[in-house]
């Protein structure tokens, strides 16, 4: 049972129950529809990128714990960080939930993204780790629908 | 053992014969409720299957050799046994194919080039994906039109609704037997019987019914009928369809190749009769034998003792489930359905029930269910699903539920 109280840490269900930045933002100049077919998870993204950062970021949708979860800790950590500095965060954070590296160096300053280091034990979850995020890509890249398939 | 009245089933005896439930997952014994996605295969099945490789395998319907012979005969055989199976009145009106995923596709196809802009298919809201899809491919090719019959909030379907759907410009009644998503068994006599006064064919996919209930095509009433063997205790990538003879005659084929053809030439070819005209290329034979198989073996242990020990797992779930808080079961009560249990727990996704679940060795089922329209009318993004086979027990019901105290406790519910 260690393995689950790693993926489902308190920070996790803290963020699956009171989502952070959650709503839609109407002055967004990006958005972006995620959808995972496998299990009808959806989320839409609206950011307002000013100078090539992310001056805000919203998400809404539904999805499971992981998912929320994900979405609400990616809108904390991308923040007020550049287009280019996101791309290297995601990069990242990807090697982490799929076990690729270790990402304790990587994560100084997202603590808070550590927290889904436990899904790499739970590969069929990696694809709700990363909804948010490939969703954020395609926004950045002008919009339209990401898919996890 | 559960022993009822007149019903006895020695399910320790009938475990023994399925191997892969005799492991341990995740450091617990595995309790496998997803029967409604497969089932497990007897020791009779794998060794059939391995037995005509071992010994009979060879191409059929082409060699003068003994081994090419054997396995001919083994293939007639199992359409044979297919159609006794389902009540066809004569082995010729079984098509063997990948399974209902596959049957669809060519009724949609062959059935669908007589299609005419404003013809009218009628679908329910219960279909899954692989009985919509099709239709909507043969709608764009043609210029028909589907119609959806809803079902009520208890998830069965509202037949008077869908008799009002029917008229004379529809075509085809395309319609599941049994709901994958929700065990909802649907009144398939009543749906055809009105389907044919006004002149449509009934379409029935059977993958969810033929593990659970007797089938008759005849006496339902239905022009044509697939299943899947998987889900019968039988191997992956085969199945059958059902069609009255006179109908199969008049279909043309659905894909070209060797076996389905009467004579060749480059200025022509004269197609086979049905079901070969339907089965271009080396078949599964093997499949078919292990599908024989599965059915001797189901019908061994007997489809009505198989109903009635599911019907008592299914209702001791809904019992036992009734006091895990905020959980919702969706679908019909026991008894008007198959072995499913569809359920929500309230602040759980489905898909953190699966994964929690299976950390204890319970393999459920969490999702759309190829069904995302039922979902819709649900309102629900997912739901998670248990599904009995004849091998499952009480003890496993008890595991579910204790799995699901854990899943509360995982997630601070």
């Amino acid at each position: 049972m260690s393995d689950l109280r790693e993926l489902y840490q308190e920070v996790i269900l803290d963020h699956n129950h009171r989502p952070r930045n959650q709503g839609e933002l109407p002055d967004a100049n990006a958005r972006a529809e995620g959808h995972n077919p496998l299990c009808g998870d959806q989320l839409t993204l609206f950011v307002k990128v000013e100078d090539g950062r992310i001056a805000d970021i919203r998400f809404k949708g539904c999805g499971c714990a992981i998912s929320t979860a994900s979405a609400s800790l990616m809108t904390e950590a991308v923040k007020g960080k550049t287009v280019e500095e996101v791309r290297e965060i995601f990069r990242r954070f990807h090697a982490l939930v799929t076990g690729e590296a270790e990402g304790q160096e990587f994560f100084d300053e997202f603590d808070s993204l550590m927290a889904l280091a436990g899904v790499k034990e739970f590969p069929v979850r990696v694809k709700c780790a990363t909804l948010a995020w490939h969703t954020l890509q395609q926004a950045l890249e002008g919009g339209g629908v990401a898919t996890t398939e | 053992m559960l022993v009822d009245s007149e019903v006895v089933l020695d399910v320790t005896a009938l475990r023994a014969q399925f191997p892969a439930l005799a492991q341990q997952v995740r450091g617990k014994p595995l309790a496998y409720l997803d029967n409604a996605a497969t089932t497990q295969k007897p020791h009779q099945v794998i060794e059939a299957v391995a037995r005509y490789y071992q010994r009979d395998n060879a191409n059929v319907h082409r060699g003068v050799h003994e081994l090419s012979q054997r396995a001919t005969r083994l293939y007639d055989e199992a359409r044979a046994t297919v159609a006794e199976f389902l009540g066809a009145s004569r082995p010729e009106e079984i098509v063997f194919l990948r399974g209902c995923t596959e049957a669809m596709n060519l009724l949609a196809h062959t059935l669908g080039s007589r299609l005419k802009p404003g013809d009218e298919i009628v679908l329910s809201e219960l279909e899954h994906h692989s009985n919509i899809v099709p239709w909507q491919m043969a709608c764009e090719r043609t210029g028909a039109v589907i119609r959806v019959a809803p079902i009520r909030d208890d998830g069965t379907l509202d037949l008077d609704a869908y008799r009002g759907l029917l008229s004379e410009r529809t075509r085809v009644v395309s319609i599941l037997h049994v709901s994958n998503a929700l065990g909802t068994i649907n009144p398939v006599r009543s749906i055809a019987a009105a389907a044919h006064e006004v002149g449509a064919l009934v379409v029935v996919d059977g993958a969810q019914s033929a593990p659970h209930l007797r089938i008759d095509v005849r006496e339902l009433g239905v022009d044509f009928y697939a299943f899947s063997g998987h889900k019968v205790y039988g191997p992956t990538g085969i199945g059958a369809l059902y069609g009255r003879y006179e109908l199969l005659e008049g279909l043309p084929p659905f894909q070209g190749g060797g076996d389905m053809i009467a004579r060749v030439s480059y200025s022509g070819t004269t197609y086979a009769k049905p079901p070969a005209r339907f089965e271009a290329g080396t078949p599964n034979i093997a499949g078919a034998v292990g599908l024989a198989e599965a059915i001797r073996f189901v019908r061994e242990v007997g489809l009505e003792r198989i109903r009635a020990w599911e019907d008592r797992l299914t209702e001791l779930a809904h019992q036992a489930l009734a006091d895990v808080p905020g959980l919702t079961i969706h679908g019909p009560k026991p008894g008007a359905k198959a072995g499913v249990v569809s359920f929500s727990l309230r602040g759980a996704h489905p898909h953190d029930i699966g994964t929690i679940l299976d950390m204890q060795g319970v393999a459920i089922r969490a999702g759309h269910h190829c069904a995302q329209p039922l979902m819709e009318r649900l309102g629900v993004p997912a739901t998670a699903r248990a599904s009995f086979g004849m091998y499952n027990t009480p003890e496993e019901v008890q595991s579910l539920v204790r799995g699901l105290a854990e899943v509360r406790r995982v997630l601070g519910l």
